[in-house]
């Protein structure tokens, strides 16, 4: 600061009144924005997809729009279930995969595997979370479909379909599963862990009729939060599961994701203000509710039944 | 808690011990087969790329470039005229007069000549590819192949991912293809991203861990930003494409600044666009991360810079920023690795899918390396499956390299931390 620039430095008289600081307050209001531009975020996607989900549905009756089964933008049909239904198949068969794997994987680590092991792998696990979702996809196109193809018949399966990019997605989500478990395992208290020792316990029944069952709200929010990806996850479905919407439960059958559907699209020369466009509006809020419960309900889960312990 | 007592009405004793450890031996064994299995996946998946980048190629031409020579020269030695005049040989008259209108073979630069020579007139067309597997192993095969199907072919072994392929530009036809546009895309995208995400992302970190009160408003701003971390990425496409590409037009297209003069500038579908959405696809990220790093400094270190009459800023910049910077750094770093793999949200803003001109200003038209690998990899043909491969390869790297910028830049600062003290 220089010098003589408050009171005090001047007069020599010790004054209480609180300083002005502008500079302070300048930093404070950037420091605030910068925190704000989240809720302007939130803000921003409600009100986009609000709006023009709003002049779609002053088109397409929401009636039609949630309790229809057939979507051919071509014809002006938009029931969306065909996409639903997608969506269902390809995050059901990513948990199928991700939940059993992803709940080994962290018993392993947290109640077998020795202090190195778990060392080495914990990162091993980090890298196939980082890998990019588009090379997953690849993976899906290349590797996972010709083999299904080769295992069940290259007439029963499709070129894309539903089983190989959920399979795929499954490997995806399975690091998040299993670090979200293994966190929910080791909050466990040892108590328990002794405990179950002592009354003769062996290390199985210990990891799976004590340490699963206290871990089990955390367990329950890694699965939801693991679905919560699954539906919005786009790259893999974009490439393995098909384009072009199809009302299918068969997994061997091409069918076209909520998120698939707005790639694609998008992806084309798309009019704006066209019902088409808006369309996609639609389709991407219902994903965001879809998510945004999948997600709160699983910190709520976290919250509600995880602090017993703490 | 135990599963006897509840599940059976009297409680007894379990004494079949071989037959318990037995049990658990098999699950131990099922444990680790399973943990086994995702580290196989990993491997299966990088050996996937690897295997698809390299390997033999049948290539067909339909003109012998040994009948181009000119003056006892090959193809690949010819200076621009004479690579003209090759081209006026060859090519049909109503492709040349389309050529010229584009520009006049006479103003061509000589690559540009080279490249069309190759491409049209040369036109090697690959007939069969096989990955390295096959290449190592069953060379015999592949021979058979080529002499019963191809007898006018050439085999050569190619590298999908060489040099050429960094440098060159995008192409429809695969072995002309590469990939220089899409990653100067990436790097510029990134680039952008960064430098709105970084300030910012820290910037709301210090206002909730060291400024906002316990209160409503900040509790609200925190669950809000978890909620964010959650958001599937395309819907953040949706929001760049009705924000940043329509609402903002004048601004990421340029014209507001006069800058755009550029005439294939894209509405509004530019690398400022890009860049921009990916920044707050990842700010949640970013945020969660650094929120951590500066909880973990000791509140000690604030409360001696306080108490010795530094302002709260002061405190925060010379004391809790430089002791947590590290961390900081590596949250960040694990945020823009996540932007630099993402595809869905920037086909939704509007990348290009066909971008011959590299981008030269936040203004331009955009691609990036996993936009290129998502177009090469929807393509049925299998030449451009191992271009995919290839860029893949050239991502992965990026990324890793990126990281290990990170960590050392991350030790030099823990070192520098440790001498200070």
């Amino acid at each position: 600061m220089q010098h003589g620039h408050y009171r005090e430095e001047t007069t020599g008289v010790l004054s209480l009144a609180r300083r002005s600081r502008p500079w302070e307050q300048a930093i404070q209001s950037f420091l605030f924005f910068c925190a704000a531009v989240s809720i302007l975020t939130t803000l921003g996607i409600v009100l986009t997809l609000g709006t023009e989900s709003w002049t779609f549905f002053k088109h397409v009756s929401p009636f039609e729009f949630l309790f229809t089964f057939e979507w051919q933008p071509m014809i002006e049909r938009f029931g969306i279930w065909p996409l639903f239904t997608a969506t269902f198949m390809t995050s059901l068969a990513a948990m199928l995969i991700a939940l059993p794997l992803g709940l080994g994987v962290a018993i392993y680590l947290s109640e077998y595997a020795p202090n190195a092991v778990r060392e080495t792998l914990k990162p091993i696990l980090e890298v196939l979370a980082g890998i990019p979702t588009v090379v997953y996809g690849y993976f899906a196109l290349t590797v996972v479909t010709p083999l299904l193809r080769n295992v069940f018949g290259q007439d029963r399966v499709d070129v894309y379909n539903t089983l190989s990019a959920g399979l795929v997605m499954g490997v995806l989500i399975l690091p998040l599963v299993s670090s979200m478990c293994e966190d929910a395992l080791s909050s466990v208290p040892n108590s328990l862990r002794e405990a179950a020792y002592a009354m003769g316990a062996t290390k199985l029944e210990l990891s799976l009729n004590v340490m699963v069952p206290s871990a089990f709200s955390g367990i329950a929010a890694a699965f939801i939060l693991g679905l919560s990806r699954a539906v919005g996850e786009t790259m893999i479905v974009a490439l393995a599961a098909g384009a072009g919407p199809n009302l299918t439960l068969n997994p061997f059958k091409a069918a076209e994701t909520m998120t698939g559907h707005i790639v694609r699209i998008s992806g084309g020369d798309i009019g704006y203000d066209t019902v088409d466009y808006q369309s996609l509006f639609a389709i991407a809020l219902v994903l965001f509710f879809v998510t945004l419960g999948l997600n709160v309900l699983s910190r709520r889960i976290i919250r509600k039944y995880g602090e017993v312990y703490e | 808690m135990s599963s006897e007592t509840a599940s059976g009405a009297a409680p007894t004793f379990r004494t079949d011990l071989t037959g318990r450890y037995r049990r658990g031996n098999v699950w131990a064994a099922l444990f680790l087969t399973v943990t086994l299995l995702s580290v196989f996946f990993l491997a299966a998946l990088i050996w996937t790329i690897v295997n698809d980048s390299f390997g033999y190629v049948i290539l067909v031409n339909e003109t012998d470039p040994e009948s181009l020579t000119r003056d006892g020269r090959p193809l690949e030695e010819l200076d621009a005229p004479s690579l003209a005049a090759v081209l006026e040989e060859n090519l049909p008259g109503r492709r040349l007069r389309s050529l010229g209108n584009e520009r006049p073979l006479a103003e061509r630069s000589r690559e540009d000549l080279y490249a069309i020579v190759m491409d049209e007139v040369v036109n090697p067309e690959v007939k069969a590819t096989f990955d390295l597997s096959e290449s190592l192993l069953a060379k015999e095969d592949i021979r058979a192949v080529l002499e019963r199907d191809f007898p006018e072919g050439r085999l050569i072994f190619r590298a999908w991912l060489n040099l050429k392929f960094l440098g060159a530009a995008q192409s429809s036809v695969a072995v002309a293809a590469g990939v220089r546009g899409a990653v100067l895309g990436t790097l510029m995208t990134i680039l952008v991203t960064i430098l709105v995400a970084f300030p910012v992302g820290i910037g709301a970190a210090i206002y909730l861990e060291e400024y906002a009160a316990d209160n409503r408003l900040g509790r609200f701003i925190r669950i809000n930003i978890y909620n964010l971390a959650g958001v599937p990425s395309i819907i953040y496409g949706m929001l760049g494409l009705a924000l940043f590409v329509r609402l903002a037009e004048p601004f990421t297209s340029g014209t507001a600044f006069g800058a755009a003069a550029d005439p294939t500038t894209a509405n509004g579908r530019t690398v400022l666009s890009a860049g921009l959405t990916l920044a707050l696809l990842i700010l949640p990220v970013i945020i969660i991360n650094a929120q951590e790093a500066l909880r973990a400094v000791p509140g000690i270190l604030r409360q001696s810079s306080l108490a010795v009459g530094a302002t709260k800023w002061q405190t925060v910049w010379h004391h809790v920023l430089p002791a947590s910077f590290d961390r900081i750094l590596t949250g960040t770093v694990l945020a823009v690795s996540r932007a630099i793999g993402e595809t869905a949200p920037l086909v939704v803003v509007g990348a290009s899918t066909f971008l011959s001109r590299d981008p030269t200003s936040v203004f331009s038209k955009f691609t990036t390396l996993p936009i290129q690998i998502y177009q090469w990899t929807a393509r049925p043909q299998e030449e451009f499956r191992r271009i995919a491969a290839a860029a893949i390869l050239v991502l992965l790297i990026l990324m890793l390299s990126l990281n290990a910028v990170a960590i050392l830049l991350r030790n030099r600062i823990r070192a520098k931390k440790r001498l200070s003290r």
